[in-house]
């Protein structure tokens, strides 16, 4: 079990070391550098080299990358080149506004997938299902400035209940947010909902037509005590890394999201720092991004070994 | 398993018999006629619109609908029922190709690992697997505000980035099949790899490869009007969808159908798609309900 967790541990780690590779030798073959991009037209003579002096530019690859790689680890990324501010303290505020978005859209999400989906299993090609799987299906499938851009109209505009873009300093506070933030914590609750809500639909179905559950009916248990004790736990388990997997795949929701709302999170900060071409900030947000979505992994698959007596058993066999 | 001649001219029955059984739901039949519908307007679309697409006229900016202007004028007085008619042929082409070559390499690929096995394969999945975990928008930012966004470029890119969820299937496909007798019986017979894949490995792991492909199209093109919507995509005057939604949305108070007619346009084309694709797995007995976005 220890050497099974060690293993996934080690194996995410892997996925990280070559993410920093891919985006590193990925910025390093761009035309152009740090330099080229901060001096713009000034980009020749002394300037340009006092400058590749200054941020290290003449030493070979290899050794930036392994210096920046330390120096990354630290979570010290460097410069950011069109605010000169440590990439750090550019971060900051951004992770936490997102994290904020994020995690209100998991809350909200989460256990009304879990209801709906629940629901929809039960009365399977009833009335409730049908209803609730096409409002799915249609969230699901369009994309997410569509669904933002509808919501906006619809209630900030038409109905004009809730503010439709969010107007606040990137390092407000949670209350200074609030009301800005419903929106944009809809959007992005909506679709996930949906796509959690059908895997947990069809989850539940697969189990309720297993013979155990059969045997239980049979048996005479009540329906509602089944339900809880034999079908959920058994139905929920395969779904933990669906979800997980659904969750970081909703990452490059999230920047759509953001931009539509002008929200100030780590999403917008993906497309000023690429239209800026401020490559150190992409490439810290590249890591940044993807150890997200290695460690939603990593917490999903230990979830399941920890939840699965199963695979326990199994793991102490071999 | 092997195909003959005989087994290739009941492709084209096993087609029309697919085809037959997607239709003969109502959602799979909503979705062909959905899709259908585009294609046709796609190709028929230039031959048709009442207005040049790039005649900008000031005098005329911001119509409501009306007998002239079907659904109304955008900011810069141009007719949107023109741009919303030619605003799916660009992301039709570049999804559709895009597709056939995430579909080609990454199903190759694909069997490839799961055919070798060991370390090449170990190798290879790990690299998948790092390029999984890089959010395809960021991805999909860099290589074309590095490499612009023409066609040739989003093409090849959309293609390759999202050809990389298909190898983990193709793969897992493949593992089903190869410990199976006629693989071995194969191998016995002294069939070279090639032949092997041809011959054995392809026709069993065929249908999941292209019921991933279908559903890829649709995601495809998510994405690729995403791009658009962003100002990473096509670029201006070309009509696009995702372009058009982005430069009337600053406007949609006064303006609303400037907004509302793209959007009905690439909604319903993704969801036709989808509920293509969708059939097209229940049509071959693949169930994809349990899988994540990947």
């Amino acid at each position: 079990m220890l050497f099974l967790i060690c293993k996934r541990i080690g194996l995410g780690l892997i996925t990280l070391f070559i993410v920093s590779l891919i985006t590193f030798i990925g910025v390093e073959v761009l035309p152009g550098d740090a330099c080229t991009a901060y001096l713009e037209r000034e980009a020749f003579g002394a300037q340009l080299e006092a400058c590749i002096k200054r941020l290290g530019l003449d030493i070979p690859s290899y050794e930036r990358y392994i210096s920046w790689a330390y120096n990354a680890i630290q979570g010290n990324f460097g410069y950011s080149l069109s605010g000169q501010m440590p990439i750090t303290e550019v971060l900051g505020p951004r992770v936490k506004n997102s994290l904020i978005l994020a995690s209100a859209a998991i809350i909200i999400g989460i256990p009304t997938a879990l209801i709906l989906g629940i629901i929809t299993a039960l009365w399977r090609d009833k009335f409730p299902d049908i209803i609730i799987s096409t409002i799915a299906i249609f969230s699901m499938t369009i994309p997410e400035f569509i669904s933002a851009t509808l919501l906006i109209l619809v209630v900030a505009i038409w109905l004009e209940w809730l503010p439709g873009i969010v107007i606040v300093s990137t390092d407000a506070t949670f209350l200074e947010l609030l009301p800005n933030i419903i929106l944009p914590v809809i959007a992005i609750a909506m679709i996930m909902t949906a796509h959690m809500a059908r895997m947990v639909r069809s989850s539940v179905i697969q189990v309720m037509a297993s013979d155990y559950v059969q045997m239980a009916i049979l048996k005479g248990v009540p329906y509602w005590k089944m339900v809880f004790k034999h079908v959920l736990p058994n139905a929920l388990l395969p779904a933990i890394n669906v979800v997980a997997l659904t969750i970081a795949w909703l990452l490059g929701g999230v920047v759509v999201t953001e931009v539509v709302f002008n929200y100030p999170g780590l999403g917008r900060l993906v497309i000023e720092s690429i239209s800026n071409r401020d490559l150190p900030v992409v490439q810290a947000l590249a890591i940044i991004l993807a150890s997200i979505y290695v460690s939603i992994n990593l917490i999903a698959d230990l979830m399941t070994l920890m939840l699965n007596p199963r695979l326990k058993s199994m793991q102490i066999r071999k | 398993m092997e195909i003959n001649k005989e087994d290739k001219k009941n492709i084209i029955n096993k087609i029309s018999e697919v085809l037959i059984t997607m239709a003969s739901k109502p959602s799979g039949f909503i979705g062909l006629a959905i899709l259908i519908f585009h294609v046709i307007l796609a190709i028929s679309s230039p031959w048709f619109v009442p207005y040049d697409y790039k005649a900008i006229n000031p005098s005329l900016m911001l119509q409501a609908p009306s007998a002239d202007f079907w659904f109304g004028t955008d900011s810069l007085g141009r007719d949107v029922f023109t741009r919303t008619a030619l605003g799916g042929r660009t992301a039709l082409v570049v999804t559709f190709f895009g597709s056939l070559i995430a579909l080609l390499w990454g199903g190759l690929l694909g069997i490839f690992c799961g055919l070798v096995g060991g370390k090449i394969d170990d190798v290879v999945m790990r690299i998948v697997d790092a390029f999984l975990s890089i959010p395809w928008i960021l991805a999909m930012l860099l290589i074309v505000s590095l490499l612009g966004t023409t066609t040739e470029v989003l093409i090849p890119a959309l293609g390759f980035f999202y050809g990389k969820g298909i190898v983990r299937v193709a793969r897992a496909a493949t593992h089903d099949v190869i410990a199976k007798d006629y693989i071995l019986s194969a191998k016995a017979r002294g069939h070279n790899n090639l032949s092997i894949i041809w011959n054995e490995i392809l026709p069993n792991v065929r249908d999941a490869i292209l019921v991933e492909g279908a559903m890829r199209w649709s995601w495809m093109l998510l994405g690729f009007s995403s791009l658009s919507f962003l100002g990473f995509g096509v670029s201006p005057p070309t009509p696009d969808w995702g372009l058009m939604i982005s430069n009337a949305r600053g406007l949609m108070s006064f303006a609303w159908w400037a907004v509302i007619a793209p959007i009905v346009g690439l909604s319903s084309l993704i969801i036709g798609i989808n509920l293509t694709a969708d059939a097209f797995a229940k049509a071959l007995g693949i169930d994809r309900s349990t899988k994540a976005p990947v």
